[in-house]
């Protein structure tokens, strides 16, 4: 399977999984099915981006550490524009996690990803 | 009256060989052979040094020439990585063969093995060995006498496997054990004289790094498994660090033919079973008992070393589990921290 399609269904099921968490916060239970969609459309993207780039990668560490960052500038984006109904907002509750499942999508496309044929010039 | 030392430099000399109307130099000799001595010598058109393989006797008959002449042809259409590149072939005033080769600057496969590398590192050369040879079937080629002696291992890690003095070529487009001719480093289309055949039921090789087939003088049985064996025992050599048979002659030959390799997992205690396996098929006594051919045991060589399972060895449940566990287990990790994460933050956020 190609990086970016392995990392679209990893980042897909982990973000899933991920959404799914936010059922122990009673005080958005109105939001579970946006946050569900939300959380599993942000893990695919991450995925998508993740497993583009570890096709260019050619280190672990460096596999991983792209997939962190690029879980957590997402995470970032939808914490900083998802406050709960009362107005709060729940950064760390979002960019932790996040961040966590870019980086074993990161991990995941690097180490078990089909790398892209090599093309001659 | 002369000294020993003055007189054994004197009959030194008087072996080097004259490379006059050459465009070679000799600098020094680098190590002789059953048939051929190899001298370092400086190309002088292109300013470089270059190993210089001639007859170490005089060749009246003209055979052993023919023999050389082949081999030197035969590795010039062995283009690989791992194959020393031929540059020249050619006579010298005494009417002896020569050619010349890239000088290869790194150390013999016995004196690397000796200084004890890293067993990752090692099984990443054999893979490169395995690479070359499987290559030379490839081209209906097999070595015959692959040993440590034969592979040198460059300044930068490269295995590049030596001296095709004694290899065969099979029948075109068979695959088979068929043998189309027995010519030693022959290729008939390149001109070998008749009498470089080898006869049949002569023994070809060094007793001690022999296939059974081999050591019993069966020529017509000898195909690209017979160098599978030879690879299997090498890469016992790589992972015990001594060889699975010892020394020369009949008693060699009879060791090889019907004695068992010492068992792997009692000279290196806690060697993975899967290696272990991989060299005792390579060297299963019968052919059919061997991988079909070198790409297949570097294949799985590689299989083991990418924690994958190897066909040459059955894993327990338990074991597979413990190979998956050990491929994965930093993917296991981050799944540990983010669930240790989650947990966290529902016990201290205050949910």
């Amino acid at each position: 399977m190609s990086k970016p399609v392995l990392g679209m269904l990893i980042g897909a099921v982990l973000g899933l999984i991920d959404g799914l968490s936010a059922y122990a916060y009673p005080g958005v239970a109105s939001m579970m099915t946006g946050i569900i969609i939300g959380s599993t459309g942000k893990g695919l993207i991450t995925g998508l981006a993740t497993g583009f780039f570890a096709n260019r990668l050619r280190s672990l560490p460096l596999g991983i550490a792209c997939g962190l960052a690029i879980g957590f500038v997402l995470s970032l984006l939808v914490a900083a524009t998802s406050p709960d109904p009362e107005g709060r907002y729940y950064y760390l509750e979002i960019i932790l996690p996040g961040s966590l499942v870019g980086a074993i999508v990161g991990y995941a496309c690097y180490r078990f990803g089909r790398p892209p044929r090599q093309t001659t010039a | 009256m002369l000294s020993d030392e003055r007189l054994e430099h004197l009959r030194a000399v008087a072996d080097l060989p004259d490379l006059t109307g050459t465009r070679y130099r000799l600098i020094r000799r680098l190590g002789r052979g059953g048939m051929a001595t190899v001298y370092l010598v400086e190309d002088a058109a292109l300013g470089r040094e270059a190993a210089l393989k001639v007859l170490s006797d005089p060749d009246p008959s003209g055979a052993l020439g023919g023999r050389l002449a082949g081999e030197a042809r035969l590795l010039a259409r062995l283009e690989h990585p791992n194959l020393v590149p031929v540059h020249d072939v050619g006579t010298l005033p005494d009417g002896r063969v020569y050619y010349v080769m890239k000088y290869v600057r790194g150390e013999r496969l016995d004196a690397w093995v000796a200084r004890r590398p890293p067993r990752a590192t090692a099984l990443r050369l054999f893979t490169k060995v395995c690479e070359a040879v499987a290559f030379a079937h490839a081209q209906g080629i097999v070595h015959r006498d692959l040993k440590p002696e034969n592979i040198m291992v460059g300044e930068f890690g490269e295995a590049l496997v030596m001296d095709w003095g004694v290899a065969k070529r099979l029948a075109p487009a068979t695959g088979t054990p068929t043998l189309a001719l027995d010519t030693a480093a022959g290729l008939p289309a390149a001109g070998l004289p008749a009498g470089a055949a080898t006869a049949a039921g002569a023994i070809i090789g060094t007793p001690a790094w022999m296939a059974p087939e081999q050591a019993r003088g069966e020529t017509g049985r000898i195909d690209a498994r017979t160098d599978v064996h030879a690879l299997g025992a090498l890469l016992h050599y790589l992972l015990a660090g001594s060889p699975p048979f010892s020394g020369t002659g009949e008693a060699a030959l009879a060791r090889v033919i019907g004695d068992p390799p010492p068992r792997l997992a009692d000279l290196v205690p806690g060697l993975p079973k899967p290696l272990a396996a991989i060299a005792a098929r390579g060297m299963a006594k019968e052919p059919q008992g061997r991988y079909a051919s070198a790409r297949e045991v570097g294949a799985d060589v590689e299989r083991f070393v990418d924690g994958l399972p190897v066909d040459a060895y059955r894993e327990s449940i338990f074991e597979r589990g413990a190979r998956v566990f050990a491929r994965t287990r930093m993917l296991v990790g981050l799944i540990l921290v983010y669930m240790l994460v989650r947990v966290l933050i529902l016990l201290f956020a205050g949910r």
